[in-house]
């Protein structure tokens, strides 16, 4: 387990560093996130409120949790990895004592929660009591509507980190045996924001379209915690979110493993 | 002046040549950005799929702003590599290679790079305006409005970056705030101004101008009263902005140079 | 070039360079960091600290001395890229950091560390970007690159782009791309670092000609010696923000000590050598090196001496090697 915590705690020394960097990270997140919900707040005032799938300050919210969690969506790869490739050092990786996949997986945790450390808390902190305290209430962050709605979260939060840590190692694997790999990037950072709920919240997407993206890994991530945490989604439907997280986590960690060994076998061969 | 201007032709075809040694990448690049920035554009058409308007402005109106934001942010961004990075090059001491060198510094980090993959969102946001262009009454005044406008709007963005890259001289890691008003600014450029709450309006009329190089000109070009009440010249004017806001940053950052020359790195 | 305006003032004139740098102190640890934040505490460097010369037109200079003694920042000063805090410098009647692009036109620069071509691009396009950037007319341009070609051997490496190249040809094509504009003047930083032995050489020659046989004046800021020893006949050494020693390289080991060294290469590698009047510098096995003043015992004596006492294979007399030299004149003002 101590090599895997290792690597964690040496990514969140890090980023403690680097202090300043993520309060001015912080500052343009508080930005973004005022301009989606000024954008939001004017379309919910063009039309008939009731008759949208989410309200606005529940949209609100959403925007703010998607402002917070944002380094957890794993749209980016891991440039280390690919660098490490690029230069064949990846042959120093797999001469380590340690599962390799295992290894992996713990980088992506590294890079999925450890910059949520320096943005998460001072964000939450703006949207939910420094908005009201300016005197623009309508646009907060709101508390979950029942604790069993918290609770919901909460343990959806859990899942999705793993399901984000699968997705990230997963497309890091995919990536090491791809020629065209810049042309895979685009494909994926595409579909995981569209998918996510990060370029514009699902529910806000056409009904059709939900219908879809709701059984795809990417909703997992972002958009059904925070339908839970909201209470668009009930928090009696926990037990069909935490189904659709696990399942695919699963499956994309078998597939990881899988693509991992048969490509570990290609380079080994190749290599003699 | 003649001089200058051949000095940047030169630098721009030394620059363009030495993109194309990667041309792979570049094309890779260039429609990778293309992709992403539609699939914003989609997002934006899924929002008026879904609300129909946005307090009176129809879709193809909203895309005449959108576009217009993003072929200026494609521009200035293509030509603004040198100001964007300017913190490596400060870092690397590669900086007082520029002092060693008889031109005005401004001069030579505006022709370091011609960024050729912008061109993907130059590419969206051309085919925005085309989708616009369907919705408006053209005349040669609007035309020479829009193109003004565009010109005007890439001038402001460069003043950010031109604040960014002064900015380099005192801190390297809080760089990152400027991006609230680069990335931050064309995404809310993308919509019309009036939209927004007033005291945001005003930062960014009279602080910043950008979103009103955009929105003004823009009401001008669809010949629609200004939901805000100003006079119609407002939009013919407000082209002038983005100019004047950039001379004023480059003395800022003329002030930066000189007080980085009597600290030291 | 050569005597074109002789006589009266020199072409450069540098009084009482002062300058003080304020470096901010990072106190470790979360605690320091946090205190960081509120209050910034400085460390105050006199980098300058009354620095005086003058140099006359084709003068070939050395200017050395220890990291931190103000060798760059003289540099960067002259160059026009620093303003001093106080003090005052003249280079062909003109303020180098007041009148910037005038000054910088008329000077060439080449940093060993750093190239100034573009890295991608190949080297005569990188030459004609200089030219346009100059503002040289296209008919002394042909000429003056045909002859730095010439002169340098860059005939094969004009197509080959910047970032191909080995370190010794990136230095000959640095040094030509510096001279594009036949500067009167020209900075060496450093020219020889990393360089194999017959780049050296190569790039000693060429700077030795530029000097010579074009006027053209030189200031050396280097770490190697021998190209100090090949090259100038006028070294200044600077340390702790002065000027320690200001002369030919003659007087400079005068001025410093008289000490000669003597080595022998004995024929027993283990014969005990105990000489009155005289310091070990080294031992290695049978070769041994000597230090001791010639006006305490002359040399000719303490080589009767030795020879008479051990069985001696070979021997020969020097002067301690330079950077003996400026480590005392360094550690003597200290």
């Amino acid at each position: 387990m101590t090599p895997y915590l290792a690597i964690i705690g040496a990514r969140f020394r890090m980023l403690l560093q680097y202090r300043v960097a993520a309060l001015a990270g912080v500052w343009t997140q508080v930005f973004f996130g005022l301009v989606l919900v000024m954008v939001y707040e004017a379309f919910y005032r063009s039309a008939r409120a009731s008759a949208q799938p989410i309200a606005f300050a529940q949209l609100a919210s959403y925007v703010w949790l998607g402002q917070a969690l944002f380094a957890m969506v794993p749209w980016n790869v891991d440039s280390e990895l690919r660098a490490m490739v690029k230069t064949g050092a990846v042959a120093y990786e797999l001469c380590r004592p340690v599962d390799l996949y295992g290894l992996w997986f713990a980088r992506a945790v590294a890079q999925r929660t450890a910059p949520l450390v320096m943005r998460a808390l001072p964000l939450a902190v703006f949207a939910a009591v420094i908005l009201p305290a300016l005197g623009l209430s309508g646009w907060r962050l709101t508390a979950p509507p029942s604790l069993a709605a918290g609770a919901a979260f909460a343990a959806a939060l859990v899942c999705a980190v793993a399901l984000a840590c699968a997705m990230s190692t997963l497309i890091n694997i995919v990536l090491l045996w791809t020629i065209a790999a810049d042309g895979v990037v685009i494909l994926w950072t595409t579909a995981v924001s569209l998918g996510s709920g990060l370029t514009i919240p699902l529910p806000l997407l056409p009904d059709g379209a939900q219908a879809v993206l709701r059984w795809l890994p990417f909703a997992g991530v972002f958009d059904l915690p925070f339908r839970l945490y909201t209470g668009a989604l009930p928090a009696g439907a926990l037990a069909s979110v935490l189904a659709r997280q696990l399942g695919w986590t699963v499956a994309l960690v078998l597939l990881g493993r899988r693509l991992l060994a048969r490509g570990l076998r290609r380079i080994v061969v190749q290599g003699g | 002046m003649i001089d200058a201007l051949r000095l940047y032709a030169h630098y721009v075809r030394a620059s363009v040549r030495g993109q194309l040694q990667y041309r792979a990448s570049f094309v890779m690049s260039a429609i990778g950005t293309f992709v992403i920035t539609m699939t914003e554009s989609v997002a934006v058409w899924a929002l008026f799929e879904r609300f129909g308007q946005l307090r009176g402005w129809t879709l193809p109106e909203v895309a005449l702003c959108y576009g217009m934001v993003s072929i200026s942010w494609a521009l200035c961004d293509a030509l603004s590599r040198g100001f964007d990075h300017f913190a490596e090059l400060v870092g690397s001491g590669d900086f007082d290679r520029l002092l060693l060198r008889p031109r005005p510094i401004a001069f030579q980090l505006l022709a370091q790079e011609l960024t050729l993959r912008r061109i993907g969102r130059l590419v969206q946001g051309v085919l925005l305006l085309g989708y616009a262009a369907g919705a408006i009454d053209w005349t040669v005044p609007r035309a020479l409005l829009l193109v003004a406008a565009i010109a005007s709007s890439a001038c402001a963005f460069l003043g950010i970056l031109v604040l960014q890259a002064t900015s380099a001289f005192w801190t390297i890691n809080a760089l990152e705030v400027w991006n609230a008003f680069t990335y931050g600014g064309v995404t809310m450029s993308q919509y019309p101004l009036a939209i927004y709450r007033s005291w945001f309006r005003a930062l960014f009329t009279f602080a910043i101008p950008i979103g009103c190089t955009i929105y003004f000109p823009a009401v001008a070009i669809l010949g629609r009263a200004d939901p805000l009440g100003t006079p119609a010249i407002t939009g013919w004017l407000a082209p002038l902005a983005g100019p004047a806001y950039l001379a004023l940053c480059l003395q800022i950052w003329t002030l930066g140079v000189r007080r980085y020359r009597s600290t030291g790195s | 070039m050569r005597g074109a305006r002789s006589g009266g003032v020199a072409q450069i004139i540098v009084e009482g360079l002062v300058k003080t740098f304020r470096i901010a102190e990072r106190t470790p640890g979360l605690w320091g960091a946090l205190r960081g934040l509120a209050r910034r505490r400085y460390r105050e460097v006199r980098a300058l600290d009354g620095v005086s010369f003058s140099i006359e037109r084709g003068e070939l200079v050395g200017y050395i001395g220890p990291n931190g003694a103000g060798k760059s920042t003289t540099v960067k000063t002259l160059a026009g890229i620093l303003v001093p805090d106080a003090g005052r410098c003249e280079i062909d009647g003109r303020v180098p950091w007041r009148d910037r692009i005038a000054h910088v036109a008329r000077i060439g620069v080449v940093f060993g560390q750093r190239t100034q071509l573009w890295w991608d691009l190949p080297v005569i396009e990188s030459f004609e970007l200089l030219r346009d950037i100059y503002r040289v007319p296209p008919a002394r341009y042909a000429q003056r690159r045909d002859e730095l070609i010439a002169r340098l051997e860059l005939a094969p490496l004009l197509d080959v782009p910047v970032r191909q190249l080995s370190l010794g040809q990136r230095m000959r094509c640095d040094l030509a791309a510096a001279l594009i504009h036949s500067p009167d003047l020209l900075f060496l930083d450093e020219p020889t670092i990393g360089l194999d032995a017959v780049s050296k050489l190569a790039v000693r020659d060429f700077v030795r000609k530029l000097n010579t046989e074009d006027g053209v004046t030189v200031i050396l800021t280097t770490h190697d010696m021998d190209d100090i020893e090949a090259l100038c006949r006028r070294v200044l050494v600077v340390g702790h923000g002065k000027v320690l020693s200001d002369g030919p390289l003659a007087e400079l080991r005068a001025k410093v000590t008289r000490e000669r060294w003597l080595t022998v290469d004995l024929v027993d590698a283990d014969a005990r050598v105990d000489e009155a009047d005289t310091r070990l510098v080294r031992r290695a096995g049978a070769r041994l090196c000597l230090a001791f003043d010639p006006e305490v015992v002359a040399p000719a004596e303490l080589i009767r001496r030795i020879t008479a006492r051990h069985a001696v294979r070979d021997l020969f007399v020097e002067d301690p090697p330079i950077e003996t030299i400026i480590a005392r004149l360094y550690g003597s003002h200290a």
